[in-house]
């Protein structure tokens, strides 16, 4: 209602300058309130809200955020503490789930390994996405011969299954997380770089790019812009989903035993030393087994419900 | 008589179509042909045609969003043609463009009052109090009000988005404004509200228009010339009342004969040409019109007709003089 | 005068907006086509034209609309049939074409192949006997080399002559009456002279009766005999097309017919309706087109004005108009400029929205 008394007053502005302009306005003007003004993150929120999974998957990542966060701090036992009175335990009332082959609590590994998992998939994501961005933001708007050799090394890199790159790249490299993280993005780059491109060539040939050029508008103002902002959509949704795919890598990364160290309580790595009491404590792979698979879920069902929020022709 | 704002001299162009193996193209579509006109200060003039017949192809060449393969183009004193992008953008503060599409020519990212001051952003070093002034002032112009420049171009109807279109070309005070069907994607009582801005922004701002338009009647009611364009040669072209009083090509006779009148008292008889447009891949050898015209003789087929005065200010592209299409 | 052929009572279209509400596109829209008839339908977009046309064809999703009134097309009531004979119905008994005459064909399929499924629906007939009439289908429709045109794909033809085609399919099971929504909107004027002949020359043929979807005036004028104006979802005047162009009652359709420009009649400003059409979601309470109206009065705002008899076979939706004060009204283009001077007053003061100037009084249009 706020905005409609802010349009009643203006009508005395506007006709003074109409009348001055000696411009035609008065048969625009009855009967046409515009709607109830919606921002465009207002609108954005108000159909995304309706997609429940989407936000169950939105919940359980912020909650995940907030245990890496504060997990370390938080644990009921230290995550590398040996307890030798209770080996291999199922999950009882002081270790809720249970303990690994040391006697440590995997509650508490798992709580303060969150931090680890989600942050090497992160921080990957966050570097290969940027690199894409730049490379098929040159690519998209140069075209010619740049596009071409830009989409071949992609292409080439496309060539090898996303998981054995990283591998090549942990192996030349050396083990480690860090370096697990710089073989997660370097597989990360050449689909953001695809995907960045596709977008830029679909808004580069929307009419109202050809209007700013028309206006006047120099490239680079186009391209940052006109250009760049209607990619974000793309970029987003994208983002996310890499996530999901990232924290399995790292982790698969961290299981193969090129990643986190064996004190370390990587998801990933907890899974790889738990897989030889497979048979007599079953619980060790269940618990982080499970976290990752609902993380991974919960990432792509976010990611999902983004897509379908922001794509027009699904609304 | 003063000399002209735009002049556009023999040109052409081509778009390659498909690709070879070798990636060389396989064929060309002849958009625009051997097309010359000049736009005196203050006239409206107008490009009317069906479509695929290049009067927007021409408007985007004027505009250098495209480059022709002949012919030059002067505006306002510089040649267009002979300008690189860089050098072409001052130029764009003095002639601005209005698209057919309001829903697309729109950034729907942006708010109104941003996309309204932008060619103020780009071309002049106003603050950016002094611009959403101007643009408050450019709102009311239009018939819309200041709030609405906090909105976004979604929220808008085709006919407001248009206005806001027009704004935004009128910001930077231009002296050429190539609109392109402005008002052919809007309803009836929208068409009439957008046409009288155009024409009392005119006569304001003592504005020159280059129209693009496929509605005869529309035309009509706007231009003080016009050019008939058929596969993108210009067939005839004329003063306004000269035009719809003595059309001289068979071409502009079937197209005015054509247009549907609401009047049903008038009963006139539409002279009902044969056939479709040829395809501008592929153009008729002689004259373009020469495979529907009521009149074809062997000279039509072989021989591509010069454009040739008939009278003071209007030229006919036909070899012959007088022709009527068949009651 | 005979049955009509079609017949259509109290149509009310609503459009499921959320879980709970919903949008009413078409109140209350009652109207009859006669066979050997061609009825225009006109009006801006939004006003519920094309809603009408599918609702009498069912091909609204029953999952995100309901419909409710009586389509009676030949003694049958269209909304009680099941799903199986609404689909024998359509084709034999009535069949349409739409704007877009290129993306109502399929792209991967031949043209042949797609009109014999056509006539293969509704006819048990042989290959031959479906070549045949597939042949002449199109020779009816003025394509000139039939055979050649059933082996191409619709991307080889220009929109003419899909066009052609899809009246061609619409017309293969000769069905009693036709409707034909925008079916010239996306062609070039010659072309579309040529579709307008063809569709007049079909009804006087075949006696079939048509409605013809437009929102250009102009070929209403030229190729209906009956024509039904709607705004907003309801019918606001419906006349023969002589009474309507000559005698206009309501003031919509006054200012729908004085603001196109018309060839041969040049002036300097035309006559326009001021504002747009309403949102389907936020009417205007009463009559719909009371905000933009020249004449509109408080009473206007109260209710629904009711269709009324105003001559022979002319309804108009506008009280005022139908009693003694259209008299004056009806002077033509300077009196609807001298009114809306007049209303903007009133919209003022009653704190209309934007801004408001008598900018159609100044405009008085020149005649040459």
């Amino acid at each position: 209602m706020a905005e409609k008394t802010k349009l009643k007053g203006a009508p005395g502005e506007g006709d003074a300058t109409a009348a001055t302009a000696g411009a035609g306005a008065s048969e625009f003007a009855r009967g046409e309130e515009l709607p109830r003004a919606q921002s465009p993150a207002r609108q954005f929120l108000k159909k995304f809200l309706r997609r429940k999974t989407a936000v169950a998957g939105f919940v359980f990542i912020v909650l995940m955020l907030v245990i890496a966060v504060i997990g370390p701090s938080v644990v009921p036992y230290d995550p590398n503490q040996y307890d030798y009175s209770a080996l291999l335990s199922g999950p009882t009332a002081a270790h809720i789930w249970g303990t690994d082959e040391f006697g440590r609590d995997v509650f508490s590994r798992l709580v303060a390994g969150t931090q680890l998992s989600l942050g090497t998939a992160l921080t990957a994501s966050v570097i290969g996405t940027a690199a894409g961005v730049v490379f098929g933001l040159i690519a998209g708007f140069c075209g010619g011969l740049v596009d071409a050799f830009i989409m071949r090394v992609c292409d080439v890199m496309f060539a090898f299954p996303g998981i054995l790159l990283a591998i090549a790249v942990v192996a030349i490299i050396g083990p480690g997380l860090t370096n697990v993280m710089i073989g997660v993005a370097v597989f990360t780059v050449p689909s953001f770089a695809r995907i960045i491109r596709g977008a830029v060539l679909e808004v580069r040939s929307e009419l109202y790019v050809e209007a700013a050029r028309s206006v006047g508008c120099s490239s680079r103002r186009i391209m940052f812009v006109h250009i760049l902002p209607g990619t974000m959509q793309a970029l987003i949704v994208n983002f996310t989903m890499n996530v999901g795919g990232a924290i399995l890598s790292a982790s698969s990364l961290s299981f193969l035993g090129f990643g986190a160290s064996v004190t370390q309580p990587e998801w990933g790595a907890m899974l790889s030393q738990s897989r030889n009491y497979l048979a007599t404590a079953p619980h060790l792979v269940l618990f982080p087994g499970l976290l990752i698979f609902l993380t991974v879920l919960a990432f792509n069902l976010f990611g999902d419900g983004l897509r379908d929020t922001l794509d027009p022709k699904l609304n | 008589m003063s000399e002209p704002l735009l002049s556009v001299q023999d040109v052409s162009k081509r778009f390659p179509v498909g690709k070879s193996l070798l990636g060389r193209p396989t064929g060309y579509v002849h958009a625009v042909n051997d097309v010359s006109f000049d736009v005196m200060p203050g006239e409206t003039f107008s490009l009317v045609g069906e479509s695929g017949c290049g009067k927007s192809t021409t408007s985007r060449l004027i505009d250098h969003l495209i480059t022709p393969d002949e012919g030059r183009i002067f505006f306002d004193g510089d040649e267009v043609t002979a300008l690189s992008e860089r050098q072409m953008r001052p130029l764009r503060a003095k002639m601005q463009m209005v698209f057919q599409d309001p829903y697309g020519s729109l950034n729907p990212r942006m708010k109104v009052q941003d996309i309204i001051g932008e060619p103020l952003l780009v071309h002049t070093r106003m603050s950016a109090g002094e611009r959403l002034k101007r643009v408050h002032e450019l709102l009311g112009t239009v018939g819309l009000s200041p709030a609405h420049g906090e909105r976004y171009p979604h929220e808008f109807s085709g006919g407001q988005r248009q206005r806001i279109g027009i704004a935004r070309a009128l910001s930077v005070q231009p002296k050429l404004i190539i609109a392109d069907e402005p008002v052919s994607a809007l309803d009836v009582s929208i068409q009439a509200q957008v046409l009288n801005l155009l024409r009392d922004l005119q006569e304001h701002y003592e504005l020159t228009y280059l129209f693009i338009s496929h509605d005869l009647s529309v035309v009509e009611m706007i231009s003080d010339r016009i050019a008939v364009m058929y596969l993108g040669t210009i067939m005839e072209m004329a003063p306004n009342e000269e035009l719809y009083a003595r059309p001289c090509h068979p071409y502009t006779q079937a197209l005015l004969s054509a247009v549907p009148v609401p009047d049903p008292k008038s009963k006139r008889r539409h002279v009902l040409i044969e056939g479709d447009l040829p395809s501008p891949m592929n153009p008729p050898t002689g004259c373009p019109f020469h495979t529907r015209c009521p009149h074809c003789t062997e000279r039509c087929v072989k021989e591509f007709p010069k454009m040739r005065e008939v009278s003071p200010g209007h030229r006919l592209r036909c070899h012959y003089d007088g022709l009527q299409l068949p009651a | 005068m005979q049955d009509a052929l079609l017949e259509v009572r109290d149509l009310k279209v609503e459009f499921k907006r959320d879980r709970k509400s919903w949008i009413t596109a078409v109140r209350g829209v009652s109207f009859s086509i006669h066979a050997g008839e061609i009825v225009g339908l006109v009006g801006e977009s939004g006003c519920g034209k094309s809603v009408t046309s599918l609702a009498v064809m069912r091909l609204l999703s029953k999952a995100t609309s309901r419909t409710s009134g009586s389509v009676v097309m030949d003694g049958r009531s269209i909304l009680e049939l099941s799903d199986r004979e609404m689909r024998d119905a359509r084709g034999n008994d009535f069949s349409m074409i739409f704007q877009e005459p290129m993306s109502s064909l399929n792209p991967i399929m031949r043209v042949g192949d797609q009109l014999a499924e056509a006539l293969r629906l509704h006819n048990d007939l042989s290959r031959e006997e479906i070549h045949a009439r597939s042949v002449e289908a199109l020779r009816l429709v003025g394509i000139p080399e039939p055979e050649v045109t059933l082996r191409n794909y619709p991307h080889e033809l220009s929109g003419g002559m899909c066009q052609r085609v899809m009246i061609a399919m619409a017309m293969s099971c000769e069905p009693k009456l036709l409707i034909a929504d925008e079916p010239t909107t996306a062609l070039d004027v010659t072309i579309q002279a040529q579709i307008l002949a063809l569709m007049e020359r079909i009804r006087a043929e075949r006696n079939t009766g048509i409605l013809l979807i437009t929102h250009d005036l102009g070929v209403v004028a030229e190729t209906c005999s009956r024509v039904i104006v709607m705004y907003a979802g309801g019918i606001v005047e419906e006349a023969p097309v002589e009474e309507l162009f000559e005698r206009p009652r309501h003031p919509y359709t006054k200012g729908l017919i004085a603001s196109v420009p018309r060839l041969g009649r040049r002036v300097h400003r035309l006559p326009s309706i001021p504002g747009s059409v309403p949102d389907l979601a936020a009417m205007p309470a009463g009559c719909r087109f009371a905000p933009r109206c020249p004449m509109a009065r408080p009473a206007c705002e109260a209710k629904v004005p009711a269709l009324v008899q105003v001559g022979e076979g002319h309804r108009c939706a506008c009280p005022y108009a139908a009693a003694g004060a259209s008299v004056e009204y009806a002077a033509g283009i300077g009196g609807l400029a001298d009114g809306a001077g007049a209303a903007d007053a009133t919209a003022a003061a009653s704190g209309a929205t934007g801004d408001v100037s008598a900018q159609d009084a100044k405009g008085v249009p020149t005649h040459e």
